[in-house]
């Protein structure tokens, strides 16, 4: 009969895989669980009332919204972080990761001194932007303006500054050589990254909550229903704000997986 | 005609300093050096990629230093051909006068010139990474020459390749040098293929030019014993004592016709040694009895290591020659060679 350690057993494998499958159940239990607990008919319920629909479509609105202006602003700035040296750029590195370190609320009261009511640009308009669709987006862009600039910047990095080189001596413009060459390179990193802020922006309560209460984006509406009528009713609308989120995140996946013979390192 | 006058560039520890030569019209001049010796940074700049720290470049006397690289005309193919890969062959093809807003007559017609004279037809709807190595060379090619560039930069752009696509590619290099009287040059640390290719060759080390002159020249007549060296050039000897017509080395005195009291190193050409089995008179007044320690087998010859005390010498003899003496390690011969076959420095 064969010894104990004569079976070759692969325990470096299969100490990761138990370690590795734990972090997997703690992300994807609380989800399951609570979609399991939601009744079909709670579901259909409250996917037809019409607060919720409002709320959810404001929600993806504003979120679109933040990005496709974040998209035009963060994509130079990636550009720039990407491809250039100087005197602070670790500095710049670090400002944009900034909102993903502090605290959310705090984000929404730092926010609050610039764009409420008793703020500068406040005064100045007679009105800050709290309460407002405006201000919302302006949260939700604060705290996930980073996940869009970074994946720009990563993909921007990605791309081989020979082949932009390439461009300019054949008599390409540094604009030409952007958008011929260097954006249809990177795009796949940067539609992640929109996607990838979208959906942050879809979930950011924090910072929403300090800026408007109405109206009510999606996961403000999940703390007042929870708060107002327990946990059955703030459940269903968190479930229908998952399956959006989730759905979001296939999408990611798709869009960025490379195709043949169109990858960059290829 | 180009001309960089006193180019300097430093990166990190990289230095280059002082560097100035001349490319004439339709000349094919080879920049030839080990690598991290500064030669993609120095095509770099000339392309107007780099900025040099210090110095001027000049293109038929017009100062285009500051100039930016798609205004200066100069197209760049490097090693790894930097093909567009979200592109076609086609389209890569066709980048550069698509940017110059050319119209689509002007395009169609030089795309079809190109592709008939690179012989690459059959590529044009395929994407860059369904090409082997020597198609995407032809390809980047391609993509440089269609803008008719008036310098052609080329970076190491064929050491990627396999021997007998490198050869195919060096002969249509040479020609596409002469049929379209373009000037190019041709960065590499191949000393073979600078000797094929080159009206000139460049020498580069250490961030230095070293010595400019034709192939034919460098091979002869080598400025320093690093050149030397760096070309792959047997029996450079250092010189213990100099004086006129006499060269002390590794404890032997070497005739030769052209020492003096500043040579420092000595070059025996290794096919200017005489071999033989036993001592012959001969008007050469070198003549050393030496032991076989190494057989190598080249492609067409053999080279013989063999040494006489200290002195080691290195001669290339036929198979032929080999047969006929019967060489091994360990056997007797006598090297003759005439006081010409030393080179001083």
């Amino acid at each position: 009969m064969k010894k104990f350690h004569q079976y070759n057993i692969p325990w470096f494998e299969l100490i990761f895989t138990a370690l590795g499958s734990s972090v997997i159940l703690f992300v994807i239990a609380p989800l399951i669980s609570m979609v399991f607990a939601t009744s079909f008919t709670d579901l259909t319920k409250t996917a037809a009332d019409l607060q919720v629909i409002q709320s959810i479509k404001l929600t993806l609105m504003t979120a679109f919204f933040a990005t496709a202006v974040s998209t035009l602003v963060g994509i130079p700035l990636a550009y720039l972080l990407a491809r250039k040296k100087f005197f602070g750029r670790s500095i710049l590195l670090a400002i944009i990761d900034l909102p993903i370190i502090i605290p959310h609320s705090a984000a929404g009261i730092a926010l609050l001194t610039v764009i409420g009511r008793q703020s500068f640009l406040g005064r100045i308009l007679g009105t800050g932007l709290t309460g407002t669709v405006a201000g919302i987006s302006v949260a939700m862009a604060f705290v996930s303006l980073p996940f869009l600039v970074n994946a720009a910047r990563q993909a921007f990095v990605a791309v081989p500054v020979r082949m932009e080189n390439i461009a300019r001596t054949l008599g390409a413009s540094p604009s030409h050589t952007f958008f011929t060459i260097s954006l249809p390179l990177a795009w796949r990193g940067i539609i992640s990254g929109m996607i990838l802020m979208w959906a942050r922006g879809i979930s950011e309560f924090g910072a929403v909550i300090i800026i408007a209460y109405h109206p009510m984006t999606t996961p403000v509406m999940v703390f007042q229903r929870f708060n107002d009528f327990g946990l059955s009713y703030a459940r269903s609308v968190a479930v229908l704000l998952i399956l959006i989120c989730v759905s979001l995140f296939i999408i990611l996946r798709f869009v960025s997986k490379p195709k043949d013979g169109k990858s960059i390192n290829a | 005609m180009l001309e960089l006058h006193s180019i300097s560039k430093t990166l990190g520890s990289f230095v280059m300093s002082n560097l100035s030569t001349k490319i004439d019209n339709a000349e094919y001049f080879v920049l030839l050096g080990p690598s991290g010796v500064g030669k993609s940074v120095l095509i770099e700049i000339i392309a107007g990629l780099t900025k040099p720290d210090k110095g001027r470049i000049l293109w038929d006397g017009r100062d285009i230093t500051l100039e930016k690289p798609e205004l200066r005309g100069f197209a760049v193919v490097y090693q790894d051909y930097a093909l567009f890969p979200h592109l076609t062959v086609r389209q890569n093809i066709t980048y550069g006068l698509k940017a110059a807003g050319c119209n689509s007559k002007k395009i169609k017609t030089r795309l079809k010139t190109l592709a008939e004279m690179m012989q690459i037809q059959n590529l044009l709807s395929r994407q860059p990474a369904t090409l082997s190595g020597g198609e995407q060379q032809k390809v980047a090619l391609a993509r440089a020459l269609i803008v008719e560039p008036k310098l052609l930069l080329l970076d190491e752009s064929l050491s990627a390749l396999d021997i007998n696509t490198r050869l195919k590619l060096r002969k249509e290099l040479k020609q596409i040098n002469r049929e379209l009287n373009i000037s190019v040059l041709h960065v590499t640390h191949d000393p073979e293929e600078a000797m094929v290719l080159a009206d000139r060759i460049c020498v580069m080390l250490d961030g230095k030019i070293r010595q400019v002159s034709s192939p034919v020249s460098l091979f002869r007549k080598p400025s320093d014993p690093q050149v030397a060296s760096f070309l792959g050039i047997r029996n450079v000897l250092p010189v213990a004592k100099a004086q006129k017509g006499l060269c002390h080395t590794c404890e032997k005195n070497i005739y030769v016709n052209s020492a003096d009291n500043s040579t420092s190193h000595i070059w025996i050409k290794p096919e200017e040694i005489l071999l033989s089995a036993s001592p012959f008179d001969s008007s050469a007044r070198n003549q050393f009895k030496c032991q076989v320690v190494e057989i190598d087998r080249l492609n067409s010859l053999l080279a013989l290591h063999i040494v006489s005390g200290k002195l080691p010498l290195t001669v290339l003899i036929t198979y032929t020659s080999f047969n006929k003496l019967k060489v091994e390690i360990g056997k007797e011969v006598y090297a003759t060679f005439k006081s010409s076959a030393v080179h001083c420095f």
